[in-house]
């Protein structure tokens, strides 16, 4: 194979000019010649919205852009000097480097694989390396570009289905009405605020709009505005500068600044503090993103899709949440319909978890006997399509049979409470009871799948055995390793 | 710092990029202020995570520092009570360097 020659970049001929010294940015790299004035390159690199990395032809790290810092979670400039094998850490590097099958003849390389980033997830790429050449034709370096295909993957992955609108099933007319103004929606830049009940499927549909709008290949920065306390929240959204409060020890960009070119998903919007509402508002008005302990503003070019189960417009005349931000939030209003308004879509969602859980459980599909369907269908499921899910779950789980039959089906199912429309939409903190007594009877709780209860389980088993392990996996009839293993799955410590 | 036996995934002389593509592995066994650390290599007879593991468990290695490493060997390794240095980058002279000075950490590049 023919190598690429070694040349030097000519002061006069070159577009690209970097500053003396190679492992700074000091001084951050122009583009000369292309208009009246030098353009600062990083600048532009930062404005694609997939990673980009030049390296030198050592094969070392020239300038990488945002978009491929927060895909690799190395943000410092440490990396500069250092070759790309060792920040992209990616298995087409190690194996069959396309660097190195570049000659002066070749063309771009196009190579998918996989790299593992500082969270330590391993998420399939594909690489696209194409030579830079001098005027003289010589190659000086090269350019890699590297897309997140995890969205492909699972596209491949998933059947099309007559009644699916990417992931959300429904045939009823508020679901079909739902389904064709998602599209528009999509086109559209504006705000966006889905509104529903629990477990109706916001998340979804705002993950939805975002892959099916033109930003689909920037990225989709979610957001959980009750989750965090307020000063780690100011900080996760909008980032922070060294030094602003004590444990800063960098500048750490906010979801906003990363969610640049993409959309940005604030869910329990309910939940923002005030003050952050405020900064919140200050930002959809300047599109201008001010980190915590920062006077220099950053402009971002974020969609932004809120979500919440509350009743805004009540909280606005309560004085929990900002008129003005409502408005702003408010330009498209989606509102999702609860499982029991969507006539015919119990049977069709019914059918679909019993296909697709089945499969996910390694079981062979089930059916479901008329008592069972009977129970199913007249319930009125406050917990929407996340509670129907957790049931058929909990069926597959308890099921050793062909058929699933009323026996198998949670015990609250049987004997089901008098609905309370008025309930649905509050929250309620209601101290948990254990789920399982000592003759190890499982009680499954509505809205609670079974992921969650056998996390219970887990615990509580833990608890009784005084944190012994042995003890406790004998106990749930597990073997120690598969305990483990499930300690391992639910992040249990 | 008492003895202790660490466990180096390599890429040439440097901290290989992926722990689960390494072919070759650098133990030390020492405290690093004598220096009578013992080194050996052990070069893997194929790329995988986990016979690295399961090497990492027979050696009874106390510490691992590596780089890229999937969150499901890492929790493993945490949850056998070793100590697990990830995306450090650099060679591994000075990863260990730097550790028996008690200053490596994780996200080190060195």
């Amino acid at each position: 194979m023919k190598k690429a020659k070694s040349a030097n970049t000519d002061e006069n001929s070159g577009a690209f000019r970097r500053p003396p010294s190679d492992q700074s940015l000091a001084i951050p790299p122009h583009i000369h010649n292309l208009f009246d004035i030098p353009v600062d390159f990083c600048e532009l690199l930062d404005q694609i919205a997939m990673g980009v990395v030049v390296l030198n032809l050592e094969r070392k790290i020239v300038v990488m852009n945002q978009t491929l810092k927060a895909l690799t979670g190395f943000s410092q400039k440490e990396f500069c000097g250092f070759t790309c094998t060792h920040i992209l850490r990616s298995n087409i590097c190690i194996q069959d480097c396309p660097v190195l099958r570049i000659d002066e003849k070749s063309g771009p390389k196009c190579i998918e694989g996989n790299l593992i980033n500082t969270e330590r997830q391993l998420i399939p790429i594909r690489i696209t390396t194409a030579p830079l050449r001098n005027i003289n034709h010589q190659i000086i370096g090269f350019l890699e570009t590297i897309e997140d295909i995890r969205l492909l993957r699972e596209l491949d992955e998933t059947a099309s289905h007559a009644y699916k609108f990417s992931k959300i099933v429904g045939r009823s007319p508020q679901m079909q009405k739902i389904f064709q103004s998602i599209p528009s929606l999509a086109q559209s830049d504006s705000s966006v605020l889905i509104t529903g009940e629990t477990g109706t499927g916001k998340d979804m549909v705002a993950e939805t709009i975002h892959q099916a709008s033109n930003r689909a290949k920037g990225p989709f920065a979610k957001i959980n505005c009750g989750a965090l306390p307020d000063t780690l929240l100011e900080s996760e959204l909008f980032g922070h500068q060294k030094g602003a409060f004590t444990g800063a020890v960098e500048n750490k960009p906010g979801r906003i600044q990363l969610a640049n070119n993409g959309t940005l998903y604030l869910t329990e919007i309910g939940d923002l503090p005030l003050p952050l509402q405020v900064k919140l508002l200050t930002f959809l008005d300047d599109k201008e993103v001010f980190p915590l302990g920062s006077i220099k503003g950053f402009s971002a070019d974020v969609r932004i899709i809120a979500a919440t189960h509350r009743n805004l417009e009540q909280m606005v005349r309560s004085g929990r949440f900002r008129k003005d931000l409502l408005f702003r939030l408010n330009v498209i209003r989606l509102h999702l319909p609860p499982l029991r308004e969507r006539h015919g879509d119990v049977q069709l969602l019914l059918d679909h978890f019993l296909n697709t859980l089945s499969a996910q459980l390694g079981k062979k599909t089930l059916t479901l006997s008329p008592k069972a369907l009977k129970i199913l269908l007249t319930y009125k499921y406050p917990g929407n399509v996340r509670e129907l899910k957790n049931i058929v779950e909990y069926a597959i789980n308890i099921c050793s049979d062909q058929q699933i039959r009323s026996k198998h089906l949670p015990s609250y199912l049987l004997n089901p409470e008098p609905f309370d429309m008025s309930e649905a939409a509050q929250q309620t903190n209601v101290p948990q009871a254990p789920l399982s007594d000592e003759t190890g009877f499982i009680r499954v709780e509505p809205d609670r799948n079974w992921s969650d209860t056998e996390k219970r389980m887990i615990m509580e088993a833990l608890i009784r055995a005084g944190g012994r392990k042995n003890k406790a996996a004998a106990s749930l009839g597990w073997a120690r390793s598969t305990l483990w293993r499930k300690m391992n799955q639910y992040g249990i410590r | 710092m008492a003895s202790k036996k660490i466990l180096i995934p390599l890429h040439e002389n440097d901290v290989a990029p992926r722990f689960d593509l390494a072919t070759e592995v650098l133990i030390v066994a020492g405290n690093g202020k004598t220096g009578s650390a013992e080194k050996r290599m052990v070069v893997l007879p194929r790329a995988s995570a986990d016979q690295l593991c399961h090497l990492i468990i027979t050696e009874n290695i106390q510490t691992v520092i590596c780089s890229g490493i999937e969150d499901d060997y890492y929790q493993y390794l945490t949850w056998k009570r070793i100590e697990v240095i990830d995306s450090v980058v650099g060679s591994s002279d000075s990863a260990l360097k730097r550790y028996f000075e008690g200053k490596l950490k994780p996200g080190d590049i060195l």
